[in-house]
């Protein structure tokens, strides 16, 4: 169960949102500049609201009423970014790791190698991240997310740098890891189509406000705002 | 030509150790300083940086002084150092890689401070959601990828602390065996009639040295950088 209900000011940009979700994947859907990639730092605790609450599993995260705040390290929500941003001087394996290593995790072969399946990364283990191809690395950067055993999945638009043979290549693991891990998770996107085949639940963004909310269907009845914006 | 005198060896080899010693004490207070230069901000931050970069300014003859004044016998530090501590920097050996660690210190917080800057801090915000705390993403994130400014900024101040005269010769004088390194030897050695020999000799070794550092450098940067590539 998540929670949110934030304000913040970002220059001259205003965002305003508040919404409850149970589904199991919540679809961030609006075009750019609408505020999707600083909701979610939000939420990761990378970005601090100037005013609001958020709650994953009825633990409070930010409440900044009674001057709560987790930094992002001890929330327990992974990440996966649209650049990956693998760690350059760690091979797949190290980046894969890193995340146990941190919350000091004791190692769980079998959790490891369940992980490495489910993506198909096996045969990546040992390479440099700069060996890796834009789809591998967002792979592995999966991995690593999922490793540190997180409460709660971000994804920020973790298919945007990629062009549409690689895109197909990674939605099948998305659905996978949606059918076969039980982590709830957020998926940012500007893509209908992403989403549809994703989200269980969507929430449309528009200029720093939530404009609808709903099962995944609304995103076919009305089409997105311009792309413009 | 021809080989080298005892009292050569010696200036060389104590050469070599006070810079060393200086750049290896040096260097963690460096990088702890570059990292707050570069990445916090707060009150006295340009002062602390203008003290930092003094030694660069100001004639090597006044830090040394300065040195003496509060390191010496009777210095304010000094005195307590000696009294309680056991430390006497006033003309030891240790006095000199004093001297050669501060006058070195402006070059050696430089790069560490511009590569620890030019670290992409979205490295460190991934590394937060991962779970690790702010001095876990220090040691396996920031300071990994600063790794070839550090090694640069290294390589600089023990260059810079193995040629330091001024500072050195003034708060520890020249004393055979004891605080007479390279330079002050070759300072010697041109002041007496038939030194010229003995002099070049250590001209060329100092050249050496100084060689070897950067080609070490060089290489070091080189490969660190390679690897921060992710290949």
């Amino acid at each position: 169960m998540l929670e949110v209900e934030v304000r913040k000011q970002l220059g001259e940009f205003a965002l305003d949102v508040s919404f409850r979700s149970e589904g199991r994947v919540t679809g961030l859907f609006g075009a750019s500049g609408a505020g999707k990639t600083s909701l979610v730092n939000i939420i990761a605790g990378l970005l601090k609201p100037d005013h609001g609450l958020i709650v994953v599993d009825g633990q409070v995260l930010d409440d900044t009423q009674a001057g709560r705040h987790t930094p992002a390290h001890r929330r327990r929500i992974g990440y996966v970014f649209q650049d990956a941003r693998l760690f350059p001087h760690l091979d797949v394996k190290q980046n894969l790791d890193y995340g146990r290593c941190m919350n000091r995790l004791s190692f769980d072969p079998a959790a490891q190698d369940r992980v490495v399946a489910l993506l198909d990364i096996g045969h990546l283990l040992d390479r440099r991240t700069g060996q890796l191809s834009g789809g591998e690395r967002q792979r592995v950067a999966l991995g690593r997310a999922l490793l540190a055993r997180p409460r709660l999945l971000l994804f920020d638009e973790p298919l945007g740098a990629l062009d549409a043979d690689r895109k197909a290549e990674i939605l099948p693991y998305l659905v996978r890891l949606r059918d076969e891990t039980g982590v709830p998770m957020i998926y940012v996107s500007h893509d209908a189509d992403e989403l549809r085949r994703l989200a269980t639940d969507v929430v449309v963004l528009e200029r720093g406000r939530v404009a609808r909310a709903g099962s995944p269907d609304l995103l076919v009845e009305r089409p997105p705002a311009s792309p413009e914006l | 030509m021809q080989h080298l005198s005892q009292a050569e060896w010696t200036a060389i080899l104590l050469s070599l150790r006070v810079g060393i010693v200086a750049t290896l004490v040096a260097t963690p207070i460096g990088i702890a300083l570059a990292w707050l230069l570069a990445r916090r901000e707060f009150w006295g931050k340009s002062l602390i940086d203008a003290v930092i970069h003094l030694p660069l300014v100001l004639p090597p003859v006044v830090t040394g002084y300065l040195l003496l004044l509060t390191f010496g016998r009777r210095g304010l530090v000094g005195e307590w150092l000696a009294d309680h501590l056991g430390i006497v920097f006033a003309f030891r050996w240790t006095g000199a890689a004093l001297a050669c660690g501060i006058m070195s210190f402006p070059l050696l917080v430089r790069p560490i401070r511009l590569s620890i800057e030019a670290v992409d801090r979205r490295f460190e915000q991934a590394a937060a959601t991962l779970g690790a705390p702010p001095w876990r993403v220090f040691w396996t994130v920031t300071l990994p990828l600063a790794l070839p400014g550090v090694l640069a900024g290294m390589v600089l101040g023990f260059a810079k602390a193995i040629g330091e005269f001024g500072a050195t010769i003034t708060f520890v004088s020249n004393i055979p065996g004891e605080t007479q390194t390279i330079s002050a030897a070759i300072y010697t050695l041109t002041q007496v009639p038939d030194g010229d020999a003995a002099a070049l000799r250590l001209v060329v070794i100092s050249i050496v040295i100084a060689m070897a550092a950067l080609v070490a450098s060089e290489v070091f940067v080189r490969r660190a950088t390679r690897r921060l590539h992710g290949t």
